[in-house]
C-alpha cells in the first residue's frame, strides 16, 4: 500500500475552502485530472453521507468515483473513503482507499494537505520490494530533460 | 484513468527488478552512448553475463545497440521509462490538476465574498 501527499497555499478562507471540497457545486469546479467536465457531482456531506462524481477526459473517456465521509470537521478536516465505480484504474477495482484533507488557517488563507492513503497499487508493492520505483525516480532528471 | 500499455509497463518493470540492469542504466543517463566493454568493467560478473542484461534491456525497449566496426555503444532509450513513471504518478497527476483547480475556484469565491461584505 502506499500514500500520496500534497499541499496547497490557497488565498481563501478555511470556511470557503471546506465548502469548495464538500458541496456538490463546488465539487463539479475543480474534481479531476484534466480539462475534461464533471458531468455530475453529489455531495451529502455529514458523517457517513455519500458523494458520488463522474466526469469526462479530454480524450473522452467517462470515470466516477464514489465513497462516504468518514469524518467532517468544518473547517477543519474531510476524511473520505475512496473507491473507482467506473473506469478509472484497474489496479484499483474493487478496492476502497481513503482520503483524508486538513485545513489550517494561514496567513494569507488557508493551508491545505491532501493525502491519499491505502491504495493498492502494483507500483507500492514494486516501490516496496523491488526498489524500482526508486530506480525511475532517480532517471527523472533525465527523463525531464527529454531528448 | 490515462490509456497505458500493461504489456510494456511489465516488460519496464521486469527490466528494472534486476540491480545490474538498473546499474547499466543509471550508468547510461549519466553517460550517452558507453561501448560494452565499458560498460562491463565494474561489475563482478563475467561478459556473457553482462551481455544477457543488455538483451533483457533491449528486448523491454530501454536501450538501443549500435555497432560499428567491432565497437557495440549502447544508449538509453528513455520513452519507456517516461511512461513508467507517468503510470507511477498517474494519481499524483490526477490530485495535483484537481487541487489547483480547487485553490483557484476557492480564491474566486473568498473574493466575491469579500466584496459582497461576508
Amino acid at each position: 500500500m502506499t500514500s500520496l501527499t500534497l499541499v496547497r497555499r490557497i488565498r481563501a478562507r478555511p470556511a470557503v475552502v471546506f465548502a469548495a471540497l464538500t458541496s456538490a457545486e463546488g465539487i463539479a469546479h475543480w474534481w479531476g485530472p484534466d480539462a475534461g467536465p464533471v458531468l455530475f457531482a453529489e455531495s451529502d456531506a455529514r458523517v457517513g453521507g455519500a458523494f458520488r462524481v463522474r466526469f469526462r477526459m479530454l480524450d473522452g473517456s467517462e470515470h466516477e468515483s464514489t465513497g462516504r465521509y468518514l469524518e467532517l470537521v468544518p473547517p477543519e478536516r474531510v476524511v473520505m473513503s475512496w473507491q473507482w465505480t467506473l473506469g478509472g484504474d484497474p489496479d484499483e477495482r474493487g478496492e476502497v482507499s481513503r482520503v483524508v484533507i486538513e485545513l489550517a488557517p494561514i496567513e494569507p488563507g488557508t493551508e491545505l494537505t491532501f493525502t491519499h492513503e491505502r491504495l493498492q497499487t502494483e507500483a507500492a508493492r514494486g516501490s516496496h520490494e523491488r526498489g524500482w520505483a526508486g530506480a525511475l525516480h532517480k532517471l527523472e532528471r533525465y527523463l525531464a530533460a527529454g531528448t | 484513468m490515462v490509456k497505458y500499455r500493461p504489456a510494456q509497463l511489465d516488460r519496464t518493470f521486469a527490466a528494472l527488478i534486476d540491480q545490474t540492469r538498473r546499474a547499466i542504466l543509471a550508468r547510461l543517463e549519466r553517460e550517452d552512448g558507453v561501448t560494452v566493454s565499458a560498460l562491463a568493467t565494474p561489475f563482478p560478473i563475467k561478459l556473457p553475463a553482462v551481455m544477457k542484461h543488455l538483451d533483457v534491456l533491449e528486448d523491454a525497449g530501454l536501450i538501443t545497440r549500435s555497432k560499428e566496426g567491432r565497437t557495440v555503444t549502447v544508449r538509453l532509450r528513455p520513452q519507456p521509462m517516461r511512461d513508467a513513471l507517468d503510470w507511477l504518478r498517474r494519481y499524483e497527476r490526477f490530485w495535483s490538476r484537481s487541487l489547483d483547480r480547487l485553490a483557484e475556484y476557492a480564491e474566486r469565491e473568498d473574493a466575491a465574498a469579500r466584496r459582497a461584505g461576508r
